[in-house]
């Protein structure tokens, strides 16, 4: 067989040497391989880590499908090699290149990479020098392709503002679209970059950092901002999709295994909820549904386009999916007998939830998990989880009795003012989940207890709160490891360093960009990865660049303190989110915002929308139209 | 009712680095994007009922892969065929779709060798590699160790020729691929010191002994 370029020539003798070689083939089945010399724009989707995790990232997939579409774009996509790989190709000097038409990155007009947290900046570094590309957005001229991010992470873009030319704020169906047009335009104008980067700013969820430059006091907090122009907007609002109407259906099918095989779909965006912890439910406002039928469609489709056996329903809380017992019913009768796997998380604690998983699961496997976060009222008052002890036993005795063995409790340490009787109850709570396993179903009841600790995100009522240091996160794991022992019980629990480089990097300003170069020049790459412990350098690039890790994380934030990410507008107002703050301190629960708006902002925001999409498919209440005078 | 079906394939090089558990899982999915009526096992974890003949290694391709299938439904091959071919992923290539007797011995016992062409990704000399052939093919034996256990590779040959099209140079062999007793060709790469990546290795032909009984 013939192979079509001098890089496959030679990636035929290195991919024998490396591990799972399949990651750096493409060529899957609904990949999409576009003829490179016909196609005008070209961008690279990248997810900034291994192949296995980046390949069922449903952010890069909607895109991915969404640009395809259009005849004069083509998208392809890249990830991080494994070291192996990166070894191979730095040693034969192969710049980094996407699966599809094995093109070297640079050759692209526009890479995007998907940030969906913040452990994957070093990674993106690498891939930046891997594609033998400057790091700094100003270094980068006309010669280097147009550098773009979005997802979850890039909410507080600053700590990598340095590293890109863009920020795609929100939700990225149409922005990317919008950004490529105007990509073209300036393209036909044969004009310099910074009127690219110009052009760019002024569509409505762009953010360029290049015109921006904050000013800091002396205690190292913000003073302001200082902007290029007047024309610079003042704050970035981020971008939503006034209904879900638009469905990826080809989902990529590896040919090898990663971790998730399956059809995702999202029955609904956001969550009315309100956990003061909850980064995703703030910045994901407001809700919107997809009808039963946009979901059973959207699955059969991607059923029948794929051949996968799993089918997986996101959402932040599934049980406040309108019609869950409608849309639970109708995938049972319509996908029943198929050999499919139908995963449905984030269910509330309440017995009706084992109803649902009864309905889609013909076995018992695999455990039933219920997320309570917080083990005593108190602490369930501060973050706003409503909740109550004796739910929760009921519900895990029908579990148990209902034929589950195992019942996988989430929990979270480090919450605001956490005691170390709130700790201990998290041990005690789960003594006394599995006495309800016992009395059920005898010795076989299990308890999992995955008790991660707490982050405080920006955009949260917890960006003003410090975090446990790493000796009271230790002391507190040490404690639930005493507490936790015996037949039947098990406990996982995340290493504090992982969770002080969160914690750094998800408050950071922009003087964090250093110690991220800093660090990954060092060595640093793959902090996601437990195993890939990179504290120490980490600490000698804080000490490099003159900063104190404590300032992001061991700080309570001024009441009237000005945040690096104060110019980014996820739609939620910081008056609403200091209000949360305020009732989590008084210990007051403030109800789902279905039963009641709280004025949170995404309805001031964004009413426009809200009168184009009439109706009970979001949450918020309508927006009268007004008479204009 | 069930009923078997004998599928022969080209694995090329878009799956050349998908192992055998994963040729598995792709055709299980295409069979599914085809909606074709497979046969599931019985039990906990129903499994789809489709078999490959003969592993093969990571890296090679091959252009004589054979699985066995079985539907719910007796359908006429050329029906299978047209439902499958645009079902399939690249990198597979469907050649001939036959219908087979139920009652067959599985493919892995009626497997009994397999024939291997070797491509050479860097320059050889010619004379050299037939001198170390030509030293193989007089051994008696060749003992050699594959994961701790020792074993006669001159046994597992049943041929082996040098030749050249055109500017290239080809080793052919066919090598035993019996329970217990498989010839490999990375085996006998090794003992022509070429290093495995330096070489494309194409499974040219599944050898079955459709004498072997049930």
């Amino acid at each position: 067989m013939e192979l079509s370029s001098e890089l496959e020539r030679r990636l035929e003798q290195i991919l024998p040497l490396v591990e799972k070689p399949g990651r750096y083939v493409g060529g899957e089945y609904n990949s999409i391989k576009k003829n490179w010399d016909e196609i005008q724009t070209k961008i690279a989707l990248i997810f900034p880590d291994i192949y296995d995790l980046g390949l069922s990232n449903l952010g890069i997939q909607i895109l991915y499908e969404r640009i395809n579409a259009q005849r004069d774009i083509l998208a392809e996509r890249a990830y991080s090699p494994w070291a192996d790989m990166e070894e191979q190709l730095r040693g034969n000097n192969i710049p980094l290149f996407s699966l599809e038409s094995k093109k070297a990155l640079i050759d692209f007009d526009i890479l995007g990479f998907t940030l969906p947290y913040e452990t994957l900046y070093t990674n993106v570094l690498n891939i930046l020098n891997l594609a033998q590309i400057p790091l700094h957005a100003k270094e980068r001229g006309l010669d280097y392709p147009l550098i773009v991010a979005g997802g979850h992470a890039t909410y507080n873009p600053e700590p990598i503002a340095k590293f890109f030319d863009a920020f795609l704020l929100g939700e990225g169906e149409e922005i990317i679209l919008d950004v490529i047009a105007e990509f073209q335009q300036w393209r036909k104008s044969q004009t310099g970059k910074d009127d690219l980067l110009e052009c760019l700013s002024k569509i409505s969820g762009v953010y360029v950092p290049s015109l921006y430059s904050p000013i800091y006091q002396d205690d190292g907090t913000i003073m302001g901002m200082e902007y290029a122009n007047s024309q610079v907007p003042r704050q970035v609002t981020k971008r939503i999709l006034g209904n879900l109407a638009y469905i990826p259906k080809k989902f990529i099918v590896p040919s090898i295994d990663v971790v998730h095989n399956r059809v995702a779909i999202e029955i609904m965006r956001g969550c009315t909820r309100g956990c003061r912890f909850c980064h995703a439910g703030m910045i994901n406002r407001p809700v919107r549904e997809r009808s039963v039928e946009e979901i059973i469609a959207g699955i059969e489709e991607a059923l029948d386009n794929t051949g996968f056996e799993e089918i997986a329903l996101l959402s932040l809380s599934s049980s406040d999916y309108t019609n869950i017992v409608e849309l639970v019913d109708r995938i049972g009768s319509h996908f029943a007998g198929k050999n499919l796997t139908i995963s449905l998380p984030s269910l509330r604690i309440e017995t009706f939830s084992i109803d649902l998983m009864e309905k889609l699961k013909e076995s018992r496997q695999g455990g039933f998990t219920l997320a309570p976060e917080a083990a005593t009222d108190r602490m369930r008052k501060i973050i706003n989880k409503h909740i109550s002890e004796e739910q929760l036993l009921s519900t895990a005795r029908e579990i148990y009795k209902r034929g589950w063995l195992t019942i996988k409790l989430y929990f979270m340490i480090g919450h605001p003012s956490e005691t170390f009787e709130d700790v201990a109850a998290i041990a005690q709570l789960c003594k006394k989940v599995l006495a309800e396993g016992h009395k059920a179903i005898g010795k076989r009841a299990k308890v999992n207890a995955g008790v991660s600790t707490f982050v405080p995100k920006p955009h949260t009522p917890f960006q003003w709160v410090a975090c446990d240091d790493q000796q009271t996160i230790r002391e507190k794991q040490d404690l639930l490891r005493k507490e936790l022992r015996g037949p039947g019980l098990k406990l996982n629990w995340t290493d504090p360093r992982e969770t002080m480089l969160e914690a750094w990097l998800s408050r950071g300003d922009r003087r964090l960009s250093a110690v991220i170069e800093h660090a990954w020049q060092e060595g640093a790459k793959f902090d996601a990865w437990q195993d890939h412990q990179n504290y120490d350098l980490w600490m000698a690039a804080f000490e490099s660049a003159g900063l104190i890790p404590d300032f992001y994380t061991q700080r309570t934030r001024f009441n009237d303190e000005i945040f690096p990410w104060e110019h980014i507008n996820p739609g939620v107002n910081k008056r609403y989110l200091f209000g949360e703050y305020q009732n989590s301190l008084e210990q007051k629960f403030t109800n789902d915002c279905r039963e009641q708006c709280y004025a949170c902002g995404i309805i001031q925001t964004f009413k426009d929308v809200r009168q184009e999409n009439p109706g009970s498919s979001w949450k918020c209440p309508e927006v009268k139209i007004r008479a204009r005078a | 009712m069930r009923y078997l079906f004998r599928l022969t394939y080209m694995k090329n090089e878009l799956m050349r680095y998908t192992s055998n558990l994963d040729v598995h899982k792709s055709w299980e999915r295409t069979f599914r994007r085809a909606k074709l009526p497979i046969a599931y096992s019985q039990g906990f974890h129903p499994q789809p009922k489709i078999q490959l003949a003969n592993p093969l290694p990571l890296g090679f391709l091959s252009e004589n892969e054979i699985l066995d299938f079985e539907l719910t439904e007796n359908l006429q091959t050329n029906e299978i065929c047209d439902l499958l071919k645009p079902k399939t992923p690249p990198g597979f290539e469907i050649l001939n779709i036959e219908a087979v007797l139920i009652k067959q011995p599985s493919l892995q016992v009626q497997t009994i060798a397999s024939q291997y062409r070797i491509e050479f990704l860097e320059p050889q000399s010619f004379d050299l590699l037939q001198a170390r052939c030509r030293n193989i093919l007089n051994s008696l034996s060749i003992e050699r160790e594959r994961r701790g256990k020792k074993y006669d590779l001159r046994r597992l040959i049943e041929m082996l020729v040098l030749s050249r099209e055109g500017d290239a140079i080809i080793l052919k062999m066919i090598l035993s691929a019996r329970p217990g007793a498989t010839g490999r060709p990375e085996e006998m790469l090794d003992e022509l010191d070429i290093p495995l990546n330096k070489t494309r290795i194409t499974r040219e032909k599944t050898i079955l002994d459709s004498n072997i009984a049930a």
